[in-house]
């Protein structure tokens, strides 16, 4: 279908990105296909399964279900940009470190959650987690070695307040 | 198919209220039923997109006096962590913490989980039992104009509400619950999160002298739209709560459920089971509320 298109500026990954789109575009396809960021994921299209989870503005949402318009004057995050200099972030290695990886394609959309919710609450229980995660499936595995990586990083991050 | 031809992301309401005097403004907020309806196509874009998020005054959860104010773009999440609705209103806390999953509750806004009027929206039970009404503007004679309708009359049938194609609805009011008003909320479903309630409870009643008064009762998925539960309201107006007579209120309330429910079957659930999770329902709240 056609549409008209407009120009979009918005913070990605700490960078200014400044393109124009469709406005009936959804995020998840600007970064896939105009950007080429392709570690977030589509899986179920309907915001359903969290594979396009990504980080607006210091909160989740499913990216296949926003339109790609209303990232203007916004800042997201998506899993390349969790990276640091020094390597993988904490979760991100948490994860691998857990074995909380299978088949591996939810897994962008589950760290970008659960990377989040740690982030606003250092004191995160497992029940939490749990909650937290309920928008993220995943077919393959288990969650017992997802939640098992977010209560590592948890914490990791209280010892290192005490110590 | 209908070509969109203009975009729109206006930053005053008179603004938009005019963009879409002319009824062909489709109107863009979280995205998360739009773009599904789009996709599938059981919904077409019209002329014009027009994004309302950056609406000045359009969000935000407010009291004036004893009137509770949540603008039209609030979303899920905001509801989810205010305190002061915790405090006047936890009812609408707790359908808010069970709505779907937390990324779409960061993106989708009250106002388009009443417009999107699905029978089974999660926070119209709710907002049916704070007898809540709703804010429509739209602009007229060269002025914006708005009109308030009680939020029980808003919905016709499954996605279809009295709010005409040029008005915006800007707003959700009710009055702030008195002291002694204590709201339940229940919903159903193969899991706690991401569902489509497959049955949806909501009662609220003042508690005074060991009597039930001001009883509302909501129920989600039930009927064509969201509804009140009038006859089971009417059994239980004026009830004591003693241990005496407690079950007979119990048993009056649950069979009224029948006059007031008028589900049917489909992908979700049968006929049948919707109606005995409303009495279970209905029985489980009571309960509950006898037990605060």
């Amino acid at each position: 279908m056609k549409s008209v298109e407009t120009e979009i500026r918005f913070k990605l990954n700490g960078r200014e990105v400044c393109l124009t789109v469709p406005v009936t575009m959804k995020t998840l396809t600007m970064l896939r296909d105009k950007l080429g960021m392709t570690g977030t994921k589509y899986a179920c299209g309907e915001g359903e399964c969290g594979a396009c989870t990504i980080k607006l503005d210091g909160q989740t949402v499913n990216s296949c279900l926003m339109y790609a318009v209303d990232c203007d004057g916004r800042e997201l995050v998506t899993i390349e940009g969790l990276r640091t200099p020094e390597g993988l972030n904490p979760m991100q290695q948490a994860f691998v470190d857990h074995g909380a990886i299978q088949c591996g394609f939810c897994m962008p959309g589950m760290i970008m959650q659960a990377d989040t919710l740690v982030e606003n609450n250092p004191n995160l229980t497992r029940e939490e987690a749990q909650r937290g995660l309920e928008g993220n499936l995943c077919r393959c595995t288990g969650y017992t070695k997802v939640l098992d990586a977010v209560d590592a990083v948890v914490e990791a991050k209280k010892c290192c307040g005490r110590c | 198919m209908q070509e969109i031809t203009t975009y729109l992301a206006p930053r005053r309401l008179d603004e938009a209220l005019q963009a879409m005097a002319d009824g062909a403004a489709t109107v863009l907020c979280g995205g998360t039923d739009l773009a599904p309806q789009t996709e599938s196509g059981a919904r077409q874009y019209t002329a014009k997109l027009l994004n309302i998020r950056r609406i000045e005054g359009l969000g935000g959860i407010e009291t004036k006096g004893d009137k509770v104010r949540i603008g039209a773009v609030t979303t899920i999440s905001e509801i989810r962590c205010n305190p002061m609705l915790a405090e006047i209103a936890p009812v609408l806390v707790e359908a808010a913490e069970h709505f779907a999953s937390e990324q779409i509750r960061n993106a989708a806004s009250v106002g388009g989980n009443l417009c999107n009027a699905s029978p089974a929206g999660d926070m119209i039970p709710p907002l049916l039992i704070l007898d809540a009404s709703v804010e429509l503007a739209c602009w007229r004679e060269g002025a914006v104009q708005t009109r308030l309708i009680p939020l029980e009359g808003f919905f016709v049938s499954p996605g279809k509400t009295v709010k005409r194609p040029e008005e915006l609805l800007t707003a959700v009011v009710f009055d702030r619950p008195a002291a002694d008003f204590v709201g339940k909320f229940r919903k159903s479903g193969p899991r706690p999160a991401l569902e489509i309630s497959t049955v949806s409870v909501a009662l609220g009643a003042c508690i005074a002298d060991g009597r039930l008064s001001n009883v509302r009762v909501a129920m989600g998925s039930v009927a064509p739209t969201p509804l009140r539960a009038r006859h089971v309201e009417a059994a239980l107006e004026g009830k004591p709560l003693d241990a005496a007579t407690w079950a007979a209120t119990i048993a009056v309330a649950v069979a009224a459920t029948a006059e007031d429910a008028k589900p049917i079957d489909d992908v979700r659930a049968s006929a049948w089971y919707r109606g005995h999770l409303v009495r279970v329902f209905v029985e489980e709240v009571l309960n509950e509320v006898r037990g605060n």
